[in-house]
């Protein structure tokens, strides 16, 4: 590593520890952004020599990373930035902190793809889905098909780990030959981990044609863009390995979406040679991930903690919550984007018959939904009303971003 | 009404749906429903041919892709022009509210619009993302509209067509109006689910398609609480 690198390195690891030690974060961005300020190219050095995976998509990006990195474990010591810190200088700083380790799997924001692949040439690319996030703000989800297909065209060396059941994530996946300058589409494998949210691909991102849907399977009605043949599988609580061999897979996650999480987490271990076998076991040390799905108990209450940030994710989180009372949390700062329309893409119809609270900054905006949807709740102004509100037991809590970090900031920044 | 029951269509959900633009039907499903009004909601496909016999269209926001394939599908289907012939009600959100005028730019190109709405869209310098708010035209007899834009084009409204809104927060149309009626078409920026801010202007709605005089009052605690914390967010901000 050049020397201007390594002082670099070594103050951003600095950095990180002190603003961990003054209670200011986690560190993991700001040991990172003082690095780069001393050595643009921070992150290509501390990248060289180690065999990467990236992780991508609008939702499962942390908990994928966190499996991946579990399961990439059975060859050695692995880097990540598992605390969520998804953009250039989280990369650095884990990179940074973690000192030298033959493999790392980063977590990506979805907008900083092409940058990073850039920077770290990693060896594999798992892309998980796309679907509608912070519309005041974020790319709009053809768009950002869009961006990642040009980036994988400037990267056809890279291992590609797709997810078949997104139409959108098929075509940036699938860039087209171009065997004038040389380029071939990337390698891909395909995985199914199944998809509640189908709203934002009904349109197919290559020709315009209406995108129809059987089942399973999807396909244009205008162009040959079709689902492709999956190599990983969820079936019943395992995973189909693309030789057929079925793994029961134990999770500590809740919900089908966290076994299709584990199914890429497979596929990705599988490209640096891990035998699903090997890996599997090691996917049930994963209980929290920056926490998401965290338990914690207090004044009698089992509070659990699910992360939704947009109407994809808010549907999983209903699949993955207990019948039980329900609380939900909307904010909309910067990092939650300040529009709230995306509540009246969510369907709250499944809460019918459970308890549910709302509170947060923009708890009005939800009364007005759950009032249109006819799902009866009680607006509370606080957390300890909350907790007071509902009978001894599980309290499913399921927040956005900022609401999330508020309520995981009241429970001790609980991992 | 056309038939016994209130039928809202909502248009091409395929492609015009990127803000939660479904709430406008389902508010106006509810708000009927809740004065023993039957209603019907049909979501009719960009690949299916739109009744020309329903009471109230919605044509929601869109990405410039989906809007200029939107457009150019209801020309071809025709079926919304005839249903204005007849009477019924057209209610325009942001790229569904461009498309209703002469023209609209998307993607760097000039698109014939339906010519429903005397007025036509060009880009802006900037995009317009942020609170919007107005005092309503009068004649509307309407509380103030509260809402949330988000969009690259600025609107220049001809003599057919009045302005929805003054603007008091926000761009809209030119930074200086908001949105655009005519007849029992009406148009605004106010994008995504317009309606669950303003649930005085669904009411105007569902007054025009009924044909009746005043609806009786429902009980708006939520929508009221909603419209009150905004109006003091924008105040805020501009403090």
């Amino acid at each position: 590593m050049p020397l201007r690198a390594k002082v670099a390195s070594s103050v951003s690891r600095t950095a990180a520890a002190l603003s961990r030690a003054a209670g200011r974060g986690d560190g993991s961005v700001i040991g990172g952004w003082i690095g780069l300020k001393i050595d643009p190219d921070l992150l290509a050095h501390l990248s060289a020599g180690r065999a990467i995976a990236l992780v991508s998509g609008t939702n499962g990006k942390t908990t994928t990373t966190r499996l991946s990195a579990a399961a990439v474990g059975v060859l050695g010591r692995v880097a990540t930035n598992s605390f969520g810190a998804n953009m250039p200088t989280g990369h650095t700083s884990a990179l940074a902190k973690a000192g030298s380790t033959p493999y790392a799997v980063l977590e990506v924001d979805e907008h900083y793809l092409a940058q990073v692949l850039e920077a770290t040439e990693p060896h594999v690319v798992a892309l998980l889905n796309l679907s509608r996030d912070q519309l005041d703000r974020a790319k709009e989800v053809a768009m950002m098909a869009q961006l990642w297909r040009a980036a994988l065209v400037r990267h056809t060396n890279v291992r590609v780990v797709a997810n078949a059941d997104d139409p959108m994530v098929v075509w940036a996946a699938t860039p087209p030959a171009d065997p004038d300058r040389g380029i071939n589409p990337p390698h891909v494998t395909w995985f199914s981990a199944g998809q509640r949210w189908h709203d934002d691909s009904w349109v197919c991102p290559e020709c315009g044609s209406t995108i129809q849907r059987s089942g399973d399977q999807w396909w244009c009605t205008g162009c040959p863009l079709r689902r492709p043949e999956p190599h990983w599988v969820v079936e019943d609580e395992g995973v189909l390995d693309p030789t057929g061999a079925w793994h029961k897979v134990s999770l500590q996650l809740p919900g089908k979406v966290n076994l299709g999480n584990a199914a890429t987490a497979l596929a990705v271990a599988a490209e640096f040679g891990v035998r699903p076998v090997d890996a599997v076991s090691r996917l049930g040390i994963v209980t929290s991930v920056a926490g998401r799905y965290a338990q914690v108990d207090k004044d009698g209450r089992n509070i659990r903690l699910l992360l939704a940030k947009n109407p994809a994710s808010w549907l999983e989180a209903f699949d993955m919550a207990d019948e039980a009372p329900t609380l939900l949390s909307i904010n909309a700062r910067d990092p939650d984007g300040l529009d709230t329309s995306w509540l009246f893409d969510v369907d709250f119809a499944p809460l019918r018959g459970r308890q549910v609270l709302i509170t947060g900054d923009r708890a009005y905006d939800l009364a007005v939904r759950l009032d249109v949807n006819d799902v009866p709740f009680q607006h509370v102004r606080t957390f300890e009303d909350a907790i007071r509100s509902v009978p001894p037991g599980r309290l499913e809590v399921i927040a956005n971003y900022t609401a999330f970090q508020d309520i995981r900031a009241e429970l001790d920044r609980v991992n | 009404m056309s038939t016994e029951s209130l039928r809202i269509v909502w248009i091409y959900p395929d492609l015009l749906s990127t803000y939660g633009d479904r709430g406008n039907a389902l508010i106006l499903a509810r708000r009927a429903r809740q004065r023993g009004m039957p209603v019907e909601v049909l979501e009719v496909r960009s690949d299916e041919r739109l009744p020309a016999t329903a009471d109230i269209y919605l044509v929601g926001g869109g990405e410039d892709g989906p809007q200029a394939l939107g457009a150019q599908r209801l020309i071809a289907d025709g079926g919304l022009h005839r249903a204005v012939a007849q009477g019924s009600v057209v209610f325009g959100v942001c790229a569904g509210y461009q498309l209703l005028g002469t023209s609209f730019f998307a993607k760097g190109v000039q698109c014939r619009g339906l010519e429903l709405l005397d007025l036509q869209s060009d880009r802006g310098p900037s995009r317009a993302v942020g609170e919007l708010a107005g005092e309503i035209d009068p004649r509307l007899g309407l509380p103030a509209l509260t809402g949330f834009e988000n969009h690259g084009g600025r609107t220049h409204l001809g003599p057919e067509v009045s302005p929805l809104a003054r603007i008091t927060a926000g761009v809209g149309n030119d930074g200086n109006t908001e949105g655009a009626w005519r007849g029992k078409l009406l148009g605004t920026y106010s994008h995504g689910p317009a309606l669950a801010r303003n649930p005085a202007l669904a009411d105007l709605l569902l007054r025009w398609a009924t044909g009746a005089h005043q609806l009786p009052p429902l009980d708006d605690t939520w929508s009221d609480r909603l419209r009150n914390e905004r109006r003091s967010a924008v105040a805020a901000a501009r403090a």
